[in-house]
């Protein structure tokens, strides 16, 4: 049942020679809603980055499937990259362009659908993250939590097998959170689409998580992962016990 | 030891034996008197080891981050002598916030280190980032070429909405401040070569004059620092601004490749346009000539013309559209080279704009001369 889609074998993360992560080894499974945690600033982002083939690893591998990220031609990895949809932690909306726009420039570039066609689809993905009627409105026109579902709808304009969301739910009021939380089980459910989430969210991650990595920017490397209820449940680590409750069981015991 | 209180801060230093107690009263406060230093590091340097420092606070009325700056800066001289330090007689507030200030220890490799080279250094460091530049900028031209053959195989794509607002915007958009430039340029030019050439009684050959140095010269080489200082510096921002809003990795995240979606577009239009911008320039410029030359030294207007016609060939005006399509091209890639290598912050914009500015005015006096040369040397 559980076939790996994504593996990281032993992966280093680096800017320059300042080294933020490193001997990183996880698989996200198929069907996965894999949540990528630690505390602000320990390259929860540039993980991510380097999944998506932005950045290329100082060490180590990224395998879709049985290609390696970093192994194969520029023109693969670009096909392996179309696979994945991503929210950007700002939304990363093209601004010169209207949300139909946005939407529509990855359906008109890679499928053979007329204007029209594109049009439905486009307030289609609209209506899903509950944007309908916003087709003609452009990103500095509306709010940051609505640019953030904007964001949401482009990614899956290509129904991507792999959708990756940086702190998808960052800057949401609860309810919207919690709606958008609904949604992203619904896109596994309904697409069978594979997701990575970079949140800190607690009730996020233990809403919708069956699967995780818990990055600790101290020992800079990742200290634990698993189901995220199961960790709770059963980590003896205090640095994940700490983060998972809040803090309320703090690492020096108050 | 008690004084009239007065606004401001006063501390004062008592050392028995081992014990050294701070005194801390007044307003310690961003907007109070500040007191001289009572040589309090000095002190602390001299106590033994076996030293506690601690503070009373009793008349203290008042205090911010001032007061915070202070114990911070003395609990850090007391550390590094390994004196021991007792906050207990600090308010609590105080006290929550040091907690606060030392629970994360300062992680020694976050800061930066600055270091301020020497002058074989930094003339070295000037040679390394001068080859930088050439390198990156080579790199940048073969990935526009290849971006460009793209195009001609039909894989390259871009919006031809953006292209089009990109030839309006560097085209008709720029044509008043062209206008401008280029006629004041033109009535220096004939100033300057009237005012030499009417000690000779020559005044007839200013039409030459402006002609060929409009023409030739200064018609491209005006357009073409215009065109760095309003396209170029506009290029740099909207690509540097994408990078920052994560545009450029969404596109790139989409498979579109970034040079086809946002530099392809953006120097076609200022190619197509240069020539152009240039031969109006150079009309622009001569008519300023003939302003002068009419209004001032008395020339009519069918002897200007005729003369203009004796000096100026087809040749000079292709080598003015020449040079200006080279600068046009250097404009445009720097412009777009700086956006694409902006940092991920608004300040790197800034910095990407003005270096967009400088690199292709740089590009523009070194091209200008060497083709000069060469046009010198081939007769042309
Ligand atoms: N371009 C860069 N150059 C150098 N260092 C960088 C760069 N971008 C990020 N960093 C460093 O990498 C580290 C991780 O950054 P990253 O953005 O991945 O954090 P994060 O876990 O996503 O944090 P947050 O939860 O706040 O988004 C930070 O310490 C940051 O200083
Ligand atoms: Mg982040």
């Amino acid at each position: 049942m559980a076939e790996p889609h994504i593996r990281v074998a032993g992966l280093t993360l680096a800017y320059g020679s300042f080294i933020i992560q490193r001997d990183l080894n996880f698989t996200v499974n198929r069907g996965d809603v894999f949540i990528i945690m630690g505390g602000s600033g320990c390259g929860k982002s540039t993980l991510l980055r380097h999944m998506i083939g932005l950045q290329k690893p100082a060490a180590g591998h990224v395998y879709f499937g049985e290609q390696g990220l970093w192994d194969v031609s520029d023109g693969e990895r670009a096909r392996l990259m179309r696979r994945c949809g991503v929210l950007y932690q700002s939304g990363a909306l093209w601004s010169s362009m209207t949300l139909a726009e946005n939407i529509a420039l990855p359906l008109a570039e890679y499928t053979r659908l007329n204007p029209a066609e594109i049009r439905e689809l486009v307030s289609l993905k609209l209506a899903l993250v509950g944007l309908a009627g916003f087709e003609d409105y452009y990103p500095a026109e509306i709010s940051g939590g609505m640019q953030k579902r904007a964001g949401l709808a482009r990614a899956m304009a290509l129904d991507p097998e792999i959708l990756f969301f940086d702190e998808p739910s960052a800057g949401l009021d609860p309810i919207s959170a919690k709606l958008l939380d609904d949604l992203i089980l619904s896109l596994r459910d309904s697409l069978g689409s594979t997701i990575v989430v970079v949140t800190h969210e607690l009730a996020s991650i233990f809403a919708i998580g069956n699967n995780s990595v818990f990055l600790d920017p101290e020992s800079r490397t990742m200290i634990a992962s698993g189901d995220p209820r199961k960790l709770l449940a059963e980590s003896g680590d205090p640095r994940v016990q700490a983060f998972l409750t809040r803090g309320i069981a703090h690492p020096d015991g108050h | 030891m008690t004084q009239e209180p007065e606004p401001g801060r006063q501390l004062s230093i008592n050392l028995r034996d081992d014990a050294l107690i701070l005194s801390l009263s007044g307003h310690w406060t961003l907007s109070s008197a500040k007191p001289e230093d009572q040589g309090l590091s000095g002190v602390i340097e001299q106590l033994p080891t076996s030293a506690a420092v601690s503070f009373k606070t009793e008349n203290l009325e008042d205090w911010d981050s001032v007061l915070l700056t202070f114990l911070t800066r003395t609990i850090d001289a007391c550390s590094k002598r390994g004196l021991s330090v007792h906050l207990d007689g600090l308010p609590a507030g105080v006290q929550g916030l040091l907690k606060l200030a030392y629970a994360v220890p300062a992680r020694s490799d976050a800061h930066h280190e600055e270091t301020v080279p020497g002058f074989l250094e930094s003339v070295g460091l000037r040679a390394l980032a001068v080859w930088r530049l050439t390198a990156s900028l080579l790199g940048f031209i073969g990935e526009a070429t290849q971006s460009v053959l793209r195009l001609f195989g039909g894989r390259a794509r871009f919006r031809s909405v953006d292209f089009w607002q990109f030839v309006e915007e560097c085209g008709a958009r720029a044509l008043p401040i062209v206008t401008l430039i280029s006629l004041l340029v033109g009535m220096i030019l004939a100033f300057v070569g009237a005012h030499q050439l009417s000690m000779f009684g020559a005044e007839i050959y200013i039409a030459g004059a402006v002609g060929i140095g409009m023409v030739r010269e200064m018609g491209a080489m005006m357009t073409g620092i215009i065109m760095a200082g309003r396209t170029g510096a506009a290029y740099a921002a909207q690509i540097g601004t994408m990078q920052v809003n994560e545009e450029v990795d969404a596109l790139r995240t989409m498979g579109i490749d970034p040079v086809d979606f946002l530099v392809l577009p953006r120097v076609l239009a200022l190619v197509l346009m240069m020539p152009v911008l240039c031969i109006y320039a150079d009309v622009m410029g001569i008519l300023g000539g003939a302003l002068v030359g009419i209004s001032t030294y008395g020339i009519s207007s069918s002897e200007f013309m005729g003369e203009l016609r004796k000096f100026v060939h087809f040749n000079d005006i292709a080598v003015g559209i020449f040079k200006c399509s080279v600068f046009g091209v250097l404009v445009a890639l720097a412009g777009c080279l700086r956006g694409m290598e902006c940092g991920r912050s608004s300040a790197a914009v800034g910095l990407a704009t003005t270096s967009a500015v400088v690199t292709a005015i740089t590009l523009i006096v070194a091209s200008d001369a060497v083709m000069t040369i060469i046009t010198t040397l081939l007769n042309i």
